[in-house]
């Protein structure tokens, strides 16, 4: 599907969902609640087989956190981006994809160290970058770190 | 202990112990280490750990202005420190829409290639010497060099050239660009049939990869694994043809496939890569355009709020910067998807179950840059 097919496939598609695009990439804004049944759709449904996650990051959109999915199918060479916004800033936690796409291993430790946000049955979450014994977040937009941080 | 067969009698029986594999070992090619769990040679499990040279990069381009960044993305892989670049040039210019001038892509993509070589001609060298032999590390350097100089050149630098910049190129190629390069394809088509008559065709290195390593198909896309790790298991992913960027599009060029999947498929198709890269600069460099190098762009770049997703196939595979702008001079989240961070997810899989000689061998293949990984 070319991009406006699939912007209009996930329109009718998925109702309980937001559509819209950015730049390069149809855009699918995922309730909390349903990320892994409708990513699981994306993921097997013949008309989309979005079989490849090649990015998974999160954006600090103070207050609310937005974890990031780039999807892609080697089959069909499609593209799509999906989104789930968390407004729990204190306590983030959102379903892990891990189940669907074994690459969510990585991505989300990594999310984890920097923003977080825990991931729900991930297989070994951890702080993969900084340690155990760092304390705070460090791409959170209200990070502050006085001993550690050199500002210009 | 809970493995422990206690049927066995007591001589027999085995227990798993914790070998720690890095952060300064050889294999690792920079600080990595890998935890691995083993019976006896058996591996049963690997876990990595990173961040020993973790140093934040994501976190400070959000401080730093667009054209600064760009300077910090050299150090990360820094054996595709012009590709690197290049990606998080296009990404601004495709902001901004930018047409880029034609002489500026071919040099771009010139220098792109020629840094695949290096790269490839680098990692050659690395993985022989991983398996046991020394002198290929030395000729893999050697030739290496006589592409650097030509770096050196033409952009200044060796390693981190920070040439590739929004709008173009820092500076025009010499004038005796050309001829260098020619003469040098010459001596590089002379390298590879050493490298093959040394290395490819040698019946002891053949045996210590074939069928080590061995990453099926859909395992590698589940991974997310890309470039030549992913190519090597038969998953068609090549930047350079899905999503053509500065002009692959024009260009003849093969993606290079195998269906072996093992460490032997992963060394096939970056050497046929290397021939692959020298066949693309020869169509450039008889009609290189003429004209400006480097397109007019503002001194401080402001992105038009919104979001940016560019990718490019570095040496090891797709390399993707996903930029968040506010408006602002400054980028509000900048993202790198870096190829090795992926591929590093491999490690474990391939290796469960294998011995742990094998493990220096699957390694050396997927060819990890640490820096890379950690950012």
């Amino acid at each position: 599907m070319n991009r406006e097919e699939l912007k209009s496939y996930l329109e009718s598609n998925f109702s309980n969902c937001q559509v819209s695009e950015t730049f390069d990439f149809p855009l699918l804004i995922v309730p909390k609640e349903e990320l892994l049944s409708v990513a699981g759709k994306l993921k097997n449904s013949s008309e989309t087989l979005f079989d490849f996650l090649f990015c998974e990051t999160a954006v600090d959109r103070n207050p609310n956190l937005e974890v990031v999915y780039h999807l892609t199918s080697t089959t069909f060479r499609h593209d799509m981006e999906m989104k789930v916004i968390l407004e729990d800033r204190e306590n983030p936690e959102v379903e892990s994809v891990y189940s669907l796409w074994q690459a969510a291993d990585l991505f989300e430790d990594e999310i984890y160290d920097m923003f977080g946000i825990r991931f729900a049955n991930h297989p070994n979450l951890r702080r993969i970058m900084l340690g155990d014994e760092w304390q705070g977040f460090p791409l959170r937009k209200d990070y502050k770190d006085d001993v550690n941080i050199v500002t210009l | 202990m809970e493995n422990q067969d206690i049927s066995l009698p007591l001589e027999e029986q085995t227990e798993e112990f914790v070998v720690n594999i890095g952060p300064q070992h050889p294999s690792t090619h920079g600080v990595l280490r890998l935890e691995a769990t083993l019976d006896g040679e058996t591996i049963k499990d690997i876990l990595p750990h990173l961040g020993y040279i973790h140093r934040g990069i994501e976190k400070m381009t959000e401080s730093l202005g667009y054209k600064q960044s760009i300077y910090l993305t050299s150090r990360m892989d820094y054996l595709s420190a012009h590709i690197n670049n290049q990606a998080c040039s296009l990404a601004v210019e495709k902001a901004l829409q930018v047409e880029v001038p034609e002489r500026a892509k071919a040099i771009r993509i010139i220098m792109a290639e020629l840094q695949r070589l290096t790269s490839h001609e680098l990692w050659w060298g690395s993985c022989a010497m991983d398996i046991g032999a020394v002198t290929p590390f030395f000729l893999g350097f050697r030739d290496r060099e006589r592409i650097l100089e030509i770096f050196e050149a033409n952009t200044g630098n060796r390693l981190t050239m920070n040439y590739i910049t929004p709008g173009g190129v820092m500076q025009d190629v010499l004038p005796s660009f050309v001829s260098d390069l020619k003469t040098l394809l010459v001596k590089v088509k002379g390298y590879l049939a050493e490298y093959d008559t040394l290395i490819t065709g040698n019946i002891i290195f053949q045996r210590r990869l074939q069928g080590v390593g061995v990453l099926p198909k859909e395992m590698a896309i589940s991974l997310g694994c890309t470039g030549p790790t992913a190519r090597a298991s038969g998953v068609s992913c090549d930047v350079r043809k899905y999503h053509p960027y500065d002009g692959y599009e024009k260009l003849e060029f093969k993606e290079i496939l195998n269906d072996g999947c093992d460490s032997w498929a992963r060394y096939l198709v970056r050497m046929e890569e290397m021939r692959e890269s020298i066949y693309i600069i020869e169509q450039l460099l008889d009609n290189l355009p003429e004209g400006e190098y480097r397109a007019k762009m503002k001194g401080v770049i402001k992105l038009p709020a919104g979001e940016y997703y560019q990718r490019v196939e570095t040496a090891r595979g797709e390399l993707g910067v996903y930029i968040v702008s506010d408006g602002t001079n400054k980028p509000y989240r900048m993202k790198f998807r870096t190829p090795c961070y992926s591929n590093l997810a491999a490690v474990k899989p391939i290796n469960v179950g294998a011995k742990i000689g094998d493990l220096m061998a699957s390694m050396a293949t997927i060819d990890l840059v640490i820096p890379d990984i950690d950012r």
